[in-house]
């Protein structure tokens, strides 16, 4: 389970989380939506621990995070997966380097088993075949499967999607979204999807929650949220412009 | 947490901090073996290897020229065949390990900072906390040993070739007898000076490698920042090694060369 409460983080004097409250259960699909700039990477940066808060708390299965060093995050990072924005693979190694790394580092599978525990997670995000390719030689949509596979292959409880469909074309964002569908699935874990892709929230979330100038501004169901009356949400979710914004 | 950016001197204090923070931190990482020996043995050869051909050029004609500015002087006075005694304890004190430490520093730490940096930028050293892996163990520390190692082991070639090109240069450019020159040579060159070279080099690596990684892992946005990570790392490593030198000399000294 996650909670986070009362989570502040400012840059300068632009103050992105203004007291954000949210609880997330085990195994529930977790939709985080905002517009773009409002924070939506920066929280769930704070829920991994990537990202120290200014005041307030994050709580993974009812451990506080935010006061562990770098090496006490370790343990409570092996919890996590996560597929970030650009993929955020490591350009000096192989797919297969790449999504072997976690494994590799643990040194508790033989390098036979390493392979085909890989091969296996690429062949769940259909990549099988790519294992000697480089990330430079992979098209975004397959980078974005490749990142998946790294995140998923230790089966990990909680996967993180920090905009998992951003920049890809509607064919491919589905088959993401499929994807995520499938790894929630399959894997049976917890999924944190921070998007601001009315589409995909609708598709793979069963909790969503909408941030707004640094806290949580809704929180539902996805058809609670679509049919809001709320005029922020509203606007959100049906992709209505402030006639201030249309003033050249 | 105080904001320091707005006083220099205390951002100047703070980064100090920071970066001795980073050399302890890969230094237990070292000790522990938290690195995986062959990203050692990668470092080794792109920093050792690598290196080669721009470390054995500066040697050698460092100690062609010093060789050739020597004899004019010594020549005045009569003093020949001290010129390469002069030219061999020069090296092994000073010039072997300083500038050969610059010339890593311009290639080897360039190269650490703009990888760091880049990987910085492209979220990739994000990715290694996500995986349970903490970037010190993973990158500062291979890179570091790499250096410690590889630099010594530069520094001693750099000497060993700046006496040989000057032994050439004093022999068969300005005609003087090689007998003498080599007596004088291994007379006046001391175990001491080969160790103060070496010592020096050690800790040059140090500066190097940390200075390096610190700069390209908390290097600015985009490519400018990037570039500038790059260009930080090779001008504070020089700048720092310059300066530590006199006082690394001045300690190696008492301890080495006034001991007895």
């Amino acid at each position: 389970m996650i909670e986070v409460s009362q989570l502040r983080k400012s840059y300068g004097t632009q103050e992105v989380l203004a007291g954000v409250d949210l609880s997330i259960d085990r195994g529930e699909s977790a939709v985080i939506i905002g517009g773009s700039g409002c924070g939506k990477s920066v929280l769930l940066r704070h829920i991994i621990g990537l990202i120290q808060p200014d005041s307030g708390d994050v709580k993974i299965d009812g451990e506080s995070i935010v006061e562990l060093n770098e090496r006490q995050l370790i343990k409570v990072r092996r919890k996590f997966g996560m597929l970030f924005q650009g993929a955020a693979l490591f350009d000096s190694l192989t797919v297969e380097e790449n999504v072997g790394f976690l494994l590799d580092r643990e040194q508790t599978l033989s390098r036979a088993e390493i392979k085909k525990t890989v091969a296996e997670a690429l062949e769940l995000v259909d990549l099988a075949g790519t294992q000697d390719k480089k990330p430079a030689e992979l098209s975004g949509g397959m980078r974005k499967r490749v990142g998946l596979a790294r995140a998923i292959v230790y089966k990990p409880e909680i996967i993180v999607y920090d905009e998992p469909t951003t920049g890809l074309d509607p064919v491919v964002s589905d088959s993401i979204d499929q994807l995520v569908i499938k790894m929630r699935d399959q894997l049976n874990c917890t999924s944190i999807v921070v998007t601001h892709d009315t589409r995909s929230m609708r598709r793979v979330g069963n909790h969503v929650m909408m941030l707004h100038h640094g806290v949580i501004h809704a929180n539902g169901k996805p058809d609670e949220i679509f049919n809001s009356t709320d005029p922020i949400v509203h606007k959100f979710v049906n992709g209505i412009a402030d006639p201030k914004d249309l003033e050249f | 947490m105080a904001n320091t950016a707005d006083n220099p001197i205390k951002e100047a204090l703070a980064s100090l901090a920071r970066l001795t923070y980073l050399f302890w931190e890969a230094m237990g990482s070292i000790i522990a073996k938290r690195f995986r020996m062959r990203d050692l043995v990668e470092q080794i050869h792109f920093i050792g290897v690598k290196s080669q051909s721009v470390v054995l050029l500066t040697g050698a004609f460092t100690g062609m020229v010093m060789c050739a500015q020597f004899y004019i002087q010594f020549h005045k006075v009569k003093m020949d065949s001290a010129v390469m005694s002069v030219v061999s304890v020069a090296m092994c004190r000073e010039l072997g390990a300083v500038l050969t430490a610059l010339m890593v520093s311009g290639r080897v730490g360039a190269a650490m900072a703009a990888q760091l940096g880049t990987m910085k930028v492209t979220e990739q050293i994000d990715a290694l906390r996500t995986l349970a892996t903490h970037p010190t163990d993973y990158l500062v520390a291979p890179r570091l040993l790499a250096t410690l190692i590889a630099l010594p082991l530069l520094t001693a070639e750099a000497i060993a070739l700046g006496m040989v090109s000057g032994m050439i240069v004093a022999v068969y450019l300005l005609g003087l007898d090689p007998v003498f020159l080599w007596t004088n040579m291994v007379f006046y060159t001391w175990s001491e000076d080969v160790l103060m070279g070496l010592i020096k080099a050690f800790i040059f690596a140090g500066i190097i490698a940390t200075v390096s990684c610190y700069k390209g892992m908390n290097c600015g946005q985009g490519a400018e920042g990037v570039g500038r990570a790059t260009t930080q790392a090779v001008v504070t490593s020089s700048i720092i090694i310059l300066i530590s030198n006199f006082f690394v000399t001045l300690i190696l000294n008492k301890i080495l060369i006034y001991s007895d």
